[in-house]
């Protein structure tokens, strides 16, 4: 087990490695001159010549690489250009929205997910199954934003439950923190809740026709039983494959979701940096979210190890 | 049975087909004809609900919104096809060399490389292109087309190293094919069916894709109508029309589900199990 | 009435009749053999006294276990049966176990989801039941997983689940199928001792007439869902009515008429020292990575017109030693020659060698590309000829190649699915045959058909043998098959050549202590009745 995780971590860093590598290409590389791209047509050569200074361009590009993982890895993101603060502080106060978006925005996923995939599994073919189906197929086809658009119209405008948009701050208390993060929450929620659902009882269906489903009903296991202690764990193996994923659908979702309800997580900032083409803060915020994905990864990779003991090796 | 007339049987096949072509035909349509021209402001009959006149209502220029969501299919669609085009002409050679040479360094650079693709969702590849190039239709097409490169490779690569290792792989190795032919002759054909039913998947997810990028404005531009971009600027506007918004959204549910039921029909037909059972 | 019963059973699958009529009858204490070849319903009945159908079956009849109607039973009831009266084994050892469970765990459950013992009483039995099947602490704590053992073992720990109640009734369903021959004696054995002490019934199915013979006391012979004949096992083969017993019968112990040794002392195909080795994943990150020797110093000539066999136990490096003469994989050391030219792997290897030697394997069902029709299947070695011949005499050489395996030139233009079994061995012998080869390597080429079609296969062979002047290496598990068809044997054991000579010498008189072993773990129809008669 141990061996597993330190090749998995080994793993973790090789791609952080490869991945800033091509965030600092695409960026700072790709376009020539950051400093004259980031100032505009109109700017004066004592101005750009400024900004590179500033921005330490004099150097080769490889030492401004360097320069940049090594800062990241002290908790050093630069500074932004724009707000002249460092980019590590405004990541800070916009990730406390962002990734609680996000995370409660699983949680809601797989607590739908799970019992919506394995009912339909054990009752395959029935009007509940059909039912299941035919309401993942339909959330599968949702743009979240869309449906954001709509929840929006329905419990704020026309019910008046939840305001449209906007975050008071968790200075408020968790709950009203929450609150305002639960329309967008159940806005992300719902297309990846399908597609899990849809998951989940595939392979709860392909597991029930195991082998080893047989030779447990063979040892007096009802169909019931066998599905619970038999099945559904190894049903997890592609189930948690899905979750993975999804975890990077979710941070790509909660971007645009962040518009529609106008919460100032980091989508609004990203978005803000690059009408303003402060490079260094999408840079930054870019690398943040492969280092979510990456990490999430990671831990789906270790989760597979607690589920499946083939993984693990013998000890 | 003939694979038609088993078609014309599978009721999610038919639907979604019929779906789907609903909305090939109205871009294709657009091109020749549409009830309004869509770049010609009438500002006296702005925000005008559904009627016989205007079927869908008029925007805040008073364009026709049946007009626009025709035209905006040409870009839907156009966006997905081309990016599904990408994943299948890189991906799959991608996935085939990987498989044939399972193991070797090439295998290996192309997995790792799949992998750190998948680290970045199309969102983020548009982000980057944005920054750094602009807005415009073609970083959608790019990065949704990136995105689909390692869906493709790792689906080619999963199902051809299972059939290498079929004993009808082993036999024409023996026949003294190489390994392009045996991928070209062998794998391919039988991995056919899986790219078909994975292609309509990807194809949309493409679309809805597409419709968020345009809407946070990392998509196509002013004046190319696109659905994603007439959503984000009725949004001011939901609480007094909300029909600028209702109408763009449920083309893009119907051609998604229209795309997705025929992927699922697909998969049945194409399945050769079910076929034996079927005849 | 007989601890178990069965009358008139009858059973369909949505409408097609699965099995008609069937009766038979065990009792306490007593093993039932029931045989047929694939499709003869055996395992459909077994699953219907289980009452484990598909869905979509509908019943009738009558199933009494201990004067208990099993067929009256609820759901709820037969669930309460299963497990407890009933214990049931399956054929595919490796897939039967739940590979995220431990052996405790899965052997245990038997014992709780029955209700009357506690966690740690029914792990004290598991423990006892796992001794029982062989499986002895020190070595098979409960903690392992199913991964962890080797296929003989696992199917000691179904064996285990099924028995940990000690159940009346014992249902194996073909339970040495997937399984070598050392490893199905020892499994058979456990299975003996255990009727004998547990005193339970047990109904072995199989389709192979030197298990039952060995270890049967009654026989059942069931044939497309129909029991043929039925009686005690000698005196069964002793007298047999049904012309169906008596095929089978004959097919298994069938021998091709092999014609004369015709081997010159010309060497076509020549193995000296081969070694192979392969690379094992790493123990640590930074480890040196292991490897394991498959193939170990093997040296052999195989001459111009001559049969030779190839004997050895999955594992043994035959397949691997396979791959390096059919130049797939390249040799670590040592070299093999065909007609005198060195064989180099890869796809380096010349077309003009090629064409030489071409291969018979095991699956008739994958050894095809579904997608493409018979002609261009058997068509495909043509590849190998410098000028590849097109049209009207490309389809000749491949109606020649089909005529001369008794199918029929109209076959070409048929889909594989469209075959049996047996009929798609006899188009892979066409596809080796195309090219005029002089060696066939047939890998298995009859161990995955049913008794009856592997004797007219076999027949093809020996016939086509002497009148193409072929010379076959004929790899396989299976003694009996190999001893029928060849001159000259090899046994093969951990990479090694252990023992070779003529068929016969080697199978009367073996000198080499895994040879001795092998045969007599070997079923044998043959020796059963005879120990009998003596």
């Amino acid at each position: 087990m141990l061996r597993y995780s330190l090749k998995r971590l080994m793993s973790l860093g090789l791609s952080l490695l490869a991945a800033s590598a091509v965030i600092f290409l695409a960026i700072e590389v790709v376009p020539g001159d950051p400093a004259s791209y980031m100032l505009g047509i109109n700017a004066q050569p004592d101005t750009i010549s400024a900004l590179r200074e500033e921005l330490g361009l004099n150097v080769s590009a490889l030492s401004r690489y360097v320069t940049w993982v090594t800062g990241m890895l002290t908790g050093d993101f630069g500074t932004s250009y724009t707000y002249r603060t460092p980019v590590v502080d405004m990541i800070g106060d916009r990730i406390m929205i962002s990734l609680p978006l996000a995370i409660y925005a699983l949680t809601l996923s797989t607590l739908i997910a799970f019992p919506a995939g394995i009912l339909a599994a054990s009752k395959r073919g029935s009007v509940t199954d059909v039912s299941i189906m035919g309401a993942t197929q339909l959330g599968v086809a949702i743009p979240n934003f869309w449906f954001a658009m709509l929840l929006v119209v329905v419990f704020s405008i026309n019910l008046r439950w939840f305001s449209a948009g906007g975050f008071p701050g968790w200075d408020e208390g968790l709950f009203v923190g929450l609150k305002a993060l639960t329309l967008p929450a159940i806005a992300l929620a719902l297309p990846q809740a399908s597609i899990l659902a849809r998951v989940m009882r595939s392979a709860l269906i392909d597991t029930m026709n195991e082998d080893f489903i047989r030779t447990a009903r063979a040892k007096g296991l009802t169909r019931r039983q066998a599905m619970w202690r038999h099945a559904l764990r190894n049903a997890m193996i592609p189930v948690l494959t899905i979750i993975g994923l999804q975890f990077s659908f979710l941070m790509a979702g909660a971007i645009i979701i962040e518009n529609v309800f106008f919460l100032p997580g980091l989508g609004r900032l990203v978005f803000q940096s690059i009408s303003q083409r402060d490079l260094i803060v999408v840079e930054s915020v870019v690398m943040l979210l492969v280092f979510a994905v990456v990490l999430v990864t990671f831990l789906v990779d270790i989760a597979y190890a607690a589920v499946d003991p083939r993984l693990r090796g013998r000890s | 049975m003939s694979f038609l007339t088993a078609a014309l049987r599978n009721r999610s096949f038919m639907i979604g087909a019929i779906l789907a072509a609903l909305f090939v035909g109205a871009a294709l349509v657009s091109y020749l004809w549409t009830p309004f021209d869509v770049t010609k402001l009438d500002i006296a009959h702005k925000l005008q609900t559904p009627s016989t006149e205007h079927w869908f209502g008029t925007d805040h220029f008073g364009r026709d919104i049946f007009a626009m969501i025709m035209v905006g299919a040409r870009t839907s669609i156009a966006v997905a096809v081309v990016a599904v085009g990408i994943g299948i002409i890189l991906g799959v050679p991608l996935g085939l060399a990987a498989a044939a040479r399972k193991d070797s360094l090439m295998d290996e650079i192309i997995m790792r490389t799949n992998d750190l693709v998948f680290a970045f969702p199309a969102l983020l590849i548009a982000i980057m292109i944005t920054a750094v190039f602009g807005p415009s239709a073609i970083n959608a097409i790019i990065a949704i087309g990136i995105f689909n490169i390692p869906v493709f490779a790792r689906l080619t690569r999963g199902a051809a190293l299972s059939l290498w290792t079929r004993d009808f792989v082993l036999s024409a190795r023996v026949a003294g094919k190489n390994a392009t032919r045996i991928s070209v002759e062998h794998i391919l054909p039988n991995i056919l069916n899986l790219l078909i039913v994975q292609g309509s998947v990807q194809f949309s997810l493409g679309i809805l894709a597409e419709a968020g990028l345009s809407y946070v404005g990392l998509g196509a531009q002013p004046p190319i109508p696109s659905w994603g971009r007439m959503l984000a600027e009725s949004q001011t506007m939901i609480s007094f029309a909300p029909h600028l918004a209702i109408f763009p959204g449920m083309a893009i549910v119907l051609t998604v589900l229209g795309l997705n039921l025929m992927g699922d029909g697909l998969r049945d037909l194409l399945d050769p199990r079910l076929r034996r059972a079927r005849t | 009435m007989s601890f178990l019963q069965i009358e008139n059973l009858n059973m369909s699958i949505y409408g097609i009749d699965i099995l008609k009529n069937v009766s038979l009858s065990a009792a306490k204490g007593e093993i039932i053999g029931v045989i047929g070849e694939s499709g003869s319903g055996k395992s459909m009945t077994a699953f219907s006294v289980m009452n484990l159908l598909p869905a979509g079956a509908g019943v009738s009849g009558e199933i009494t276990l201990d004067g208990q109607d099993l067929l009256a039973k609820s759901e709820a009831e037969m669930c309460a049966i299963r497990g407890s009266d009933i214990g049931m084994i399956f054929q595919e050892p490796m897939t039967a176990l739940n590979p995220v469970k431990t052996i405790g765990d899965q052997v245990a459950e038997t014992v709780l989801i029955h209700g009357n013992a506690t966690r740690s009483e029914a792990r004290a039995i598991a423990r006892d039941t796992l001794n029982r099947v062989g499986l002895p602490a020190e070595q098979f704590p409960l903690s392992r997983y199913p991964h962890e053992l080797s296929g003989g073992q696992r199917q000691r720990v179904v064996i285990a689940m099924a028995i940990a109640l000690r159940p009346k009734l014992l249902i194996a369903d073909e339970p040495t199928t997937a399984l070598d021959v050392t490893t199905q004696a020892q499994i058979l054995d456990l299975l003996k001792q255990l009727v004998a002490e547990d005193g339970m019934c047990l109904m072995l199915i199989t389709h192979d007439l030197g298990v039952v013979a060995e270890v049967a006391d009654h026989i059942v012979i069931m044939k497309t869902g129909e029991v043929v004949e039925s009686g005690e096992t000698h005196a069964l083969f002793r007298d047999m009515q049904h012309p169906y017993t008596k095929a089978l019968f004959a097919a298994s112990s069938h021998v091709p008429d092999k014609g004369d040794a015709r081997g010159s002392k010309k060497p076509l195909l020549e193995v000296r020292n081969a070694v192979r080795d392969y690379t094992m994943p790493r123990k640590s990150v930074f480890g040196k990575p292991q490897s394991f020797r498959a193939v170990n110093d093997v040296s052999f000539v195989l001459h111009d017109g001559e049969n030779l066999g190839l004997v050895g136990e999955s594992g043994c490096g035959k397949s691997t030693l396979t791959r390096a003469i059919l130049g797939l994989e390249a040799l670590q050391g040592g070299e093999i020659r065909i007609d005198g030219v060195p064989v180099e792997a890869g796809t380096h290897m010349s077309h003009d060698l090629r064409r030489k030697m071409q291969v018979v394997l095991q699956d008739p069902y994958g050894s095809f590309n579904p997608r493409h029709k018979v002609a261009r299947l058997i068509a495909e070695p043509l590849h190998l000829l410098e000028v590849e011949p097109k049209g009207a005499e490309r389809r000749q050489a491949v109606e020649e190649a089909l005529i001369s395996v008794g199918m029929q030139p109209s076959d070409a233009d048929k889909y594989i699915h469209e075959f049996s079994g047996g009929q798609r061995q006899r188009i892979a012998i066409a596809r080796a045959l195309i090219l005029r080869p002089d060696l066939i390597i047939l890998d298995e080429a009859v161990s995955a058909l049913d008794v009856s079609i592997r004797a007219q296969i076999l027949d093809l062979l020996t016939d086509l043998s002497s009148r193409l002047n072929l010379s076959y290496l004929f790899i396989s598990h299976d003694l009996s098959v190999v001893c029928s068809v060849t001159d000259r044997v090899m046994v093969m054991n951990a990479g090694q050549i252990v023992e070779h000579g003529k068929t016969e010498d080697v199978f009367t008189n073996p000198q080499h202590d895994y040879t001795k072993t092998l045969i007599a773990a070997a079923p044998s129809l043959k020796d059963a009745l005879e120990k009998e008669n003596n």
